[in-house]
């Protein structure tokens, strides 16, 4: 008898949850060895290329990260048009700039203000802007961050020692679709002065999920 | 391919229990956050490899992102909850791989020789990464369904946060907007439907929009009188409010 074919007929479909019939547990228990064991056969099949692991790896590793999003908060701050397009269009602004790619094809910017502090999360999951921030932080994956957020942003930015003033309310971006969103954190005062680069250093990750403040929390 | 025939089957079977175990907005007694360094992308030396093996599968064809969230959000209560999040990732990965006929059961318990795959041309190689990972996957598609709300409308949200097709199928209503009431803030243009989508039942493209509800509308204790949540919604999850 064929097995897989037999879990064939549940096709992508929901099915009772004996956990021990789940094809996952046939691999190794430790999580170390059960990537081996994967990593291992899909190479004998030919499904994968390990060189190709490497490369994905560095990418995010070493090539795509936070810092490509606070490239775009400093310049929205410094060049008033960029900013409108930005604001208008993120998708396209970032593509320009190269910052296009996986789970970041459907971009927006929103932007805090002295009245409203927006927080991004995705409590579903784990969606978040790739191209512009890089692999999420643990914390935005914890449960605590999915489960706390939309309930008690406050409590969460306390977590991180931020306090927001009394008049300021909070909108919590839930990314329960393929939009992605981007933090536009307030641009701290007395940077009039600033270029760019010296701006870009302002500009946290934390800062453009909304769990910090630009120029530190 | 079984795989194939199956993913354009209409009609869905096989649908029993339902996990929301993944659905935990708004849930209590989670503790703190803790935050961590920007320095930090991976925790473990396994970590790195298993995000890459899953990215680098999906590039196979034999699932889209629907499939593989789906995946994930029924694996059983009790190994979402003690699973790490890349373990998660593993786990939904073995799982569709056997579900889609890619890999056997046998290969998987390592009781059987690895046989070739038909699937090997299409593995990804390591001089199409950078150009794979920057073009995505983006899901904006032109739709027969008419947009049914402006900006500023009142809607309600549908009552269930369930798949209305499938039986303990995917759907990304969170149940802590069940039955709210907010307004549109925004046409995001028409998207594909994850409900119909991660079921092999086509991509049923429809008007996606931001919707704003007032946090005292979705909770208890709501921390701020101005506080809001915006979810992303699609229109067959919202109708109009009275």
């Amino acid at each position: 008898m064929d097995m897989a074919g037999l879990l064939g007929q549940s096709l992508f479909m929901p099915h009772d949850h004996h956990s021990h019939d789940d094809p996952h547990a046939l691999l190794p228990s430790d999580p170390a060895l059960r990537v081996k064991a994967l990593e291992t056969l899909l190479t004998k099949k030919g499904l994968i290329d390990p060189a190709a692991l490497d490369e994905i790896i560095d990418t995010y590793e070493n090539k795509i990260g936070p810092r490509n999003g606070a490239r775009v908060v400093a310049r929205a701050w410094s060049d008033p048009k960029f900013h409108a397009a930005l604001m208008e269009d993120a998708t396209a602004v970032v593509a320009d700039l190269g910052f296009y790619g996986r789970q970041g094809e459907h971009m927006m910017a929103v932007e805090n203000t002295d009245t409203v502090h927006n927080i991004v999360v995705c409590t579903l999951c784990s969606c978040y802007p790739w191209p512009l921030l890089g692999i999420p932080p643990g914390w935005y994956k914890s449960d605590a961050y999915r489960a706390r957020v939309v309930r008690e942003p406050r409590k969460v930015l306390a977590d991180f020692g931020v306090t927001l003033p009394e008049e300021t309310a909070v909108r919590v971006w839930d990314s329960t679709a393929e939009m992605r969103y981007l933090v536009i954190p307030k641009r701290p005062e007395g940077t009039e002065d600033l270029d760019e680069e010296a701006l870009m250093a302002l500009v946290s990750r934390d800062s453009m999920i909304g769990t910090g403040l630009a120029g530190g929390s | 391919m079984r795989g194939m025939r199956r993913l354009g089957r209409a009609a869905p079977v096989g649908a029993t229990d339902m996990s929301r175990v993944h659905d935990m907005g708004g849930r209590f007694g989670d503790g703190p956050v803790v935050p961590e360094a920007e320095d930090v992308i991976f925790h473990a030396d396994w970590h790195p490899r298993a995000m890459a093996i899953t990215v680098a599968s999906g590039s196979l064809g034999k699932w889209n992102i629907d499939i593989s969230r789906h995946a994930r959000e029924r694996l059983a209560p009790k190994d979402y909850t003690r699973f790490s999040y890349y373990e998660k990732w593993l786990a939904a990965l073995a799982n569709v791989l056997v579900d889609t006929g890619v890999v056997s059961r046998a290969e998987l318990a390592g009781k059987a020789e690895p046989a070739p795959s038909p699937l090997a041309e299409k593995a990804l190689k390591p001089e199409a990464v950078a150009e794979v990972l920057a073009r995505g996957a983006p899901v904006d598609r032109p739709s027969d369904v008419e947009p049914a709300f402006l900006p500023g409308d009142a809607v309600v949200a549908r009552k269930f946060a369930q798949n209305m097709n499938v039986s303990g199928g995917h759907t990304r209503l969170p149940s802590y907007a069940a039955g709210a009431r907010g307004r549109i803030l925004r046409l995001h243009g028409s998207h594909i439907l994850p409900d119909s989508s991660a079921h092999g039942m086509g991509e049923a493209s429809e008007p996606l929009y931001a919707v704003v509800f007032p946090a005292s509308e979705l909770w208890a204790h709501a921390e701020h009188p101005k506080d809001e949540v915006v979810v992303d919604m699609w229109q067959s999850y919202l109708t109009a409010a009275s």
